[in-house]
């Protein structure tokens, strides 16, 4: 219940916020939400020296479409901004569909996306959504800005590419090729419990055929799994029950889930497929609808 | 005019809480909300391990930190012969530990210091060397021969068994199962879970040198019962020990042991001559304090082939942990277990019950369980709905022809306890007409077109609530009364104390109803306490549903004595004798000339100023209550449960609850009872448990592992209500606290297994979590979950 | 300017970092110094003697702490109290004026929406944020915005109506 000390700085513009961590020698973290690491401290799992808080740097709290149809999410964008975006509701369904499932209502007014993502828990939401949807993660340090595909961006459990003295200032997801659509479902046994699994449906439809598709999951590996393999068999054709079921089963063979308390690694493959099969389908049913 | 009882806010009135008035403006006064004037605070070292000899403890950075004041161990409390202390079942517990840990989570070191901060970085420095040893975590591990001797503390303790224990007719019942038609077998187990109520555990001691007198501000269900054993343990004397509960975030039964952490806050206090605050974390109080359930049942049921039950065979095993700490009745082992069956009429019965120390917490008889009759009634239910389905009878019908008919009162059980009241076709009817019974095929069908699997689940039961009568119960020796001390001042108002404790309930709204109802004070002008040992009577605290039963019943006796002695005054004023008085509500009146009377105020003022010649004035008493029996409410719940076969998750479409409490005081407040009561059920059915893996560390403590629903899972419940008053009770109540928490888990699990029926699955332990299911209903295979859980590929 | 560090902790010898902010807690700008680690939800109940906030878990869920940050739910146990220098918070003590309570207090009183009262100011605070943005919400988006905030007693049922109560008072009131 007791974080051990640390020293708190408060820097009110990015280059100070780089500037700390580049002379932190690593002994610093960057408090955006709060709502994974300050819990990490009152365990004294997370001890650092430094706490740099970004949260009063201005222009960091954003989401927004550009003109050519990518999108941009800031540093400071909370979850909740998500979940009640118009923009977003209309415009990136996994997203919209992922953001109520985060966490619970109270801890989604201070987390943020681009956090969860440097946060890099195995189990996190957004980042099977934003390898579902391919997206990047600009980061920023000392000798400037670079971008991160989100595969390359989580290295591991709660370790990212992220050098020591570089903080992600904004998450990328480029532009549909066609109209975007998608899915998220999660198996959670109450509201803010950990997945027991979880998958990110990112599929772009053109003319009622897919141009694009990506699939992630959550929760059945000791990482986001990408089913990108997978999912490209759907490019080219229309979704039908044959292939829905052909990908979901592709899917679920790609998972890595451990058998534990929660379930067998079988039914957590279940799991994937009854989902994957679920988002599709209810893809299939709209777009046709929409035809 | 009489006065209108429900106005005055009498018994019957869903009269708001007064309660309320403080905790809805953030003003209630809880443990850790108690300031006092260089007030110290401490912090619990735990073990990391669930089994190990202590090799050594290198405190000496703990010391060293600024601000800390005391560094306790085991071997500082064993010189003041404070390491161990008598648990409530006539055993022992450790404080802190000395030669080895016995559970993960138990408490090692403390560290007193200036704030609660340095007092956890002090911990932090504590060095422990383990000495690892294998770890117990179920008790077929523990009734091993080969197995490590968890309690080699003990003398005349040569494996891990803490009792056996029978009752029943053995001859009698093998004989009924040698004459039936058909044997019904279930085995299964109620897992480990926790009470967890939202508040932990906490206390601070404050031990004046001046005075001598220890005062304890703690979380506790039964302050009398901490003053006695304090006296005892600490070995200081019972007049100058104090302890107050104040208000309590919840109990659920939690809040009724003696932890370790009490006793060392009252060392650290008399050590450091200042006040000491423990508040336990959410962590600690998972992993240490007392947990409900953990029994394992093989039950059978020999049956008539119309379906009349012929005798019943329990063979009950239980994990108490490292330490046999149970608050129960002290002639019963296993609590109340043998009420199993108590609504049904059954001729012959035998229960053969063993416990066992395992490597886990200590406890076991907490959690709304009314000294484990949840786990009676669970298994009672479970076996009752194995056997229709054995016997292909429907569910209702089965239970309906072996209940006790309404005519058939007073009943003696199998197991002998005394049935005295209720209506159980009834409250049966009425749930299922609302459940919607008759219909049910139809929805199943439809449902079954959509690819969704439909059940109907049903719990009947009566409990024994209301322990106890002097004769067969007590606590550590002392017997189970209750009561109440009642005064009624000069202008008619009123100050009434009892000796239970409210974390929760609604005693200081309800219990001014019981007095209003006797006596026509209005409900307002009566303030209710409890929980001060230094002002409240005598009184075995609040738990396994006992005040309105026992406490309720005192409120009314005392009530009643006022009201002989105001009849007297009345008399007195009015120039009569007392034969010529008659009594309405609130007034005293003369029978040949109604106009005239007096007011309950009337004579109150009287008492004080107006004595008749030789009566000692005022007007104050006090009752102290032994009760002739038990009380036995009745529930019948129902729930409606579908099944999504390719997840495993299911989904509650409706639940009903017809309670039969007897009389209810406050409606509003029995249904808050039954709904909070009901969504632990729930809880318990669905997702909430603590279990371990094979090297004893405790899955389940803290809210990420042990799960408790939200608003969102939660259903709704429908809420039915039949009277059937008790015959022996002042007021005619039962109590109902814990009614939903004893009935409800089954009527969940019996809705899952009816949908499941077709597949052959006869059990699933709880929780009945979306994977167990969905094992079950794709191998038609039971489902069990005794621990260790294992981790693998 | 009231320093309020003395009352939380006494300060440690030699370089512990201390930070002077300054909170507007339910209306009053509150200064004081405090050591970074040093939680909310600990400033709320032990600096500013506000204990009508509570700590029920260490694991962030349980949401006995929820505080209103510029007017949005937050479990205060989750943020450390430098990070709330120049924002304002407030906390149940906040609801009632000096002479009336606010209609989730009464609603909450009404329903029968409490039993033991520990969970109660962090359920009501979190109410008043859902209905400063939504004053009709249905039963369902009811159980979504305390979702946050576990309760042991009540069942949540009788915590719905209470919100419906205070929902439909407030509407009416506002016409």
């Amino acid at each position: 219940m007791y974080p051990s000390r640390f020293k708190y700085e408060s820097p009110k513009t990015l280059a100070d916020a780089i500037a700390l961590l580049d002379s932190g020698a690593g002994e610093t973290k960057v408090l955006a939400g709060g709502q994974s690491l300050v819990p990490m401290m009152k365990l004294r799992f997370a001890f650092p020296g430094t706490v740099v808080d970004i949260n009063n740097i201005p222009d960091l709290n954003y989401h927004r479409f550009d003109s050519d149809g990518t999108l941009r999410i800031g540093a400071l964008c909370r979850h909740e901004d998500l979940e009640h975006s118009d923009v977003i509701a209309k415009g990136q369904p996994t997203i919209a569909a992922a953001a109520p499932l985060v966490a619970d209502p109270i801890v989604r007014t201070r987390g943020t996306f681009v956090g969860s993502l440097c946060h890099a828990d195995p189990q996190g939401d957004w980042a099977a959504v934003m390898i579902a949807l391919g997206g990047r993660v600009v980061v920023q340090g000392p000798k400037g800005k670079r971008e991160i595909a989100m595969k390359d961006f989580v290295l591991g459990p709660f370790q990212t590419a992220l050098e020591f003295n570089e903080i992600a200032i904004e998450a990328v997801i480029p532009a549909p090729a066609g109209q975007a659509r998608g899915g998220y479902l999660k198996l959670e046994r109450r509201v803010g419990d950990f997945a027991t699994a979880s998958v990110a449906v990112a599929l772009e439809i053109t003319g009622g055929k897919v141009v694009r598709a990506g699939i992630a999951m959550a929760g059945v590996g000791g990482k986001t799994i990408d089913a990108r393999d997978a999912a490209s068999s759907l490019v080219g054709q229309a979704l039908t029950e044959a292939n829905i079921a052909t990908v979901a089963a592709a899917v679920a063979a790609v998972a890595e889930p451990r058998s534990d308390h929660r379930g067998s690694s079988d039914y957590k493959r279940q799991i994937i497929r009854t989902f994957v099969t679920r988002i599709l389908t209810s893809i299939a049913n709209s777009t046709k609808k929409a035809a | 005019m009489p006065l209108d009882e429900i106005k005055i806010g009498g018994m019957g009135a869903s009269r708001r809480r007064v309660e309320d008035n403080r905790f809805i403006r953030g003003k209630g006064n809880y443990v850790d909300d108690i300031v006092l004037p260089d007030m110290l605070h401490m912090e619990i070292l735990r073990s990391p391990v669930a089994h190990a000899r202590i090799k050594s403890i290198d405190v000496s950075k703990a010391w060293d930190t600024p601000g800390v004041r005391l560094v306790l161990t085991g071997e500082m409390m064993a010189a003041r012969n404070l390491a161990w202390m008598p648990t409530l079942s006539y055993d022992t517990q450790a404080v802190l530990a000395t030669d080895k840990v016995r559970f993960q989570g138990q408490e090692v070191c403390a560290v007193i210091a200036d704030d609660p901060y340095i007092a956890k970085d002090a911990c932090a420095k504590i060095v422990v060397e383990y000495e690892i040893l294998p770890a117990i975590v179920n008790p077929l591990q523990a009734a091993d021969p080969a197995s490590v001797l968890i309690r080699d503390d003990k003398e005349n303790q040569p494996g891990n068994k803490v009792f056996d224990w029978e009752i029943g007719d053995k001859a009698g019942t093998d004989k009924a199962f040698a004459a039936a038609d058909k044997i019904s077998k279930i085995e299964l187990h109620y897992p480990r879970t926790h009470p967890s109520p939202l508040e932990c555990c906490g206390s601070i001691a404050d031990y004046d040198r001046a005075t001598g007198k220890l005062t304890v501000y703690m979380t506790s269900q039964a302050p009398h019962i901490v003053r006695a054993a304090v006296a005892l343990v600490a070995e200081l004397p019972e007049h100058q020990i104090r302890i107050v509960s104040p208000d309590i975030g919840g109990g659920f039964g939690n809040k009724v042991p003696i932890y370790p952490g009490y006793v060392i806050s009252i060392l650290a206090s008399i050590l450091t001559e200042k006040p000491v605050k423990w508040i336990e974390d959410k962590t600690g109080n998972l992993i240490s304090t007392g947990f409900g359930r953990d029994v394992y049942l093989k039950g059978e049921l020999a049956l008539r082939k119309d379906g009349r039950i012929l005798g019943v065979r329990m063979n009950t095993v239980s994990d108490h942990g490292a330490f046999f700490s149970d608050a129960q009745p002290s002639k019963f082992k296993i609590g109340l277990m043998h009420s199993a069956f108590a609504c049904y009429d059954i001729p012959v019965a035998h229960m053969m019950s063993t416990g066992y120390y395992t490597n886990k917490a200590p406890g076991g008889v907490a959690y709304r369980c009314s000294f484990r009759v949840t786990e009676a009634m669970f298994f009672q239910e479970r076996m009752v709905q194995a056997a229709a389905d054995d016997l292909g009878m429907d569910q209702a019908e089965f239970r309906r022809i072996n209940f006790v008919k309404d005519d058939e009162f007073p009943h003696r059980t199998a197991f002998g306890f005394l049935t005295d009241s209720g209506q159980y076709g009834k409250c049966l009817d009425i749930g299922l007409e609302a459940i919607g019974y008759k219909n049910f095929a139809k929805e199943k069908a439809e449902a079954a077109s959509r690819g969704r699997l439909l059940g109907i689940g049903i719990s009947t039961m009566t409990e024994p609530l209301g322990a106890g009568n002097s004769r067969e119960y007590d606590i550590l020796g002392i017997k189970m009364f209750d009561s109440a001390e009642l005064r009624v001042h000069m202008s008619g108002k009123a100050l009434l104390r009892t000796g239970a404790k409210s974390q929760g309930q609604g005693h200081e709204t309800t219990w001014a109803q019981i007095v209003t109802h006797e006596l026509g004070i209005p409900a307002e002008d009566i303030v209710v306490e409890e929980g001060d040992t230094d002002t409240a009577p005598f009184g075995m605290g609040t738990y396994a549903s006992r005040s309105t039963p026992v406490a309720g019943a005192a409120v009314a006796m005392v009530a009643r004595k006022i009201r002989a002695k105001a009849r007297k005054i009345a008399a007195h004023l009015l120039e009569v004798s007392e034969e010529d008085i008659e009594w309405e509500l609130g007034r005293f009146y003369v029978r040949s000339n109604q106009d005239r009377g007096v007011t309950i105020q009337e004579c109150a003022m009287a008492a004080y100023s107006n004595m008749p010649d030789g009566m000692e004035p005022g007007l104050e008493n006090n009752a102290y209550y032994d009760p002739p029996n038990l009380t036995w409410p009745f529930a019948c719940y129902i729930a409606k449960v579908e099944i999504d076969p390719e997840t495993g998750v299911w989904d509650v479409l409706q639940f009903v609850a017809v309670d039969d409490c007897g009389v209810r005081i406050n409606p509003m407040i029995v249904e808050g009872q039954i709904m909070g009561g009901l969504t632990e059920a729930y809880a318990m059915a669905n997702m909430q448990y603590i279990t371990y893996d094979e090297e004893g560390n405790c899955i389940g403590a803290n809210y990420m592992d042990f799960l408790l629903p939200t608003a969102w899972e939660t259903p709704g419940f429908e809420l039915y209500e039949v009277v059937t008053p008790c015959p022996h009770h002042p007021i005619g109540a039962k109590g109902v606290g814990e009614c939903a928490t004893v009935g409800g888990p089954a009527a969940f699990v019996n809705a899952v297994m009816d949908a499941l029926k077709d597949k052959g699955v006869r059990n699933i332990d709880m929780p009945l979590m979306p994977n167990r299911v969905y094992e079950a209903l794709t191998t038609g295979n039971d489902v069990y979950g005794m621990p260790p859980v294992r981790v693998g590929n | 300017m009231t320093s309020l560090y003395e009352e939380i902790s006494t300060p440690p010898a030699g370089d512990v970092p201390v930070r002077r902010v300054t909170i507007n807690v339910n209306g009053q700008a509150r200064t004081v110094d405090v050591e970074p680690r040093l939680l909310l939800a600990h400033l709320i109940r032990q600096g500013l003697k506000l204990t009508g906030t509570h700590t029920g878990c260490d694991t962030t869920n349980c949401g006995a702490c929820t505080v209103l940050f510029d007017g949005r739910p937050i479990k205060s146990c989750t943020m450390f109290a430098v990070q709330a220098d120049g924002h304002k918070v407030e906390t149940v003590e906040s609801l009632a004026s000096a002479s009336e309570l606010h209609p989730i207090q009464e609603g909450f009183k009404e329903k029968h929406g409490l039993q033991c009262g520990f969970c109660t100011p962090g359920m009501m605070m979190a109410a008043k944020a859902l209905l400063e943005r939504n004053l009709n919400p249905t039963e369902d988006e009811i159980r979504w915005a305390i979702s946050g905030n576990l309760c042991r007693c009540t069942g949540y049922q009788n915590i719905v109506k209470a919100i419906l109560w205070a929902a439909e008072k407030m509407r009416a009131e506002s016409k």
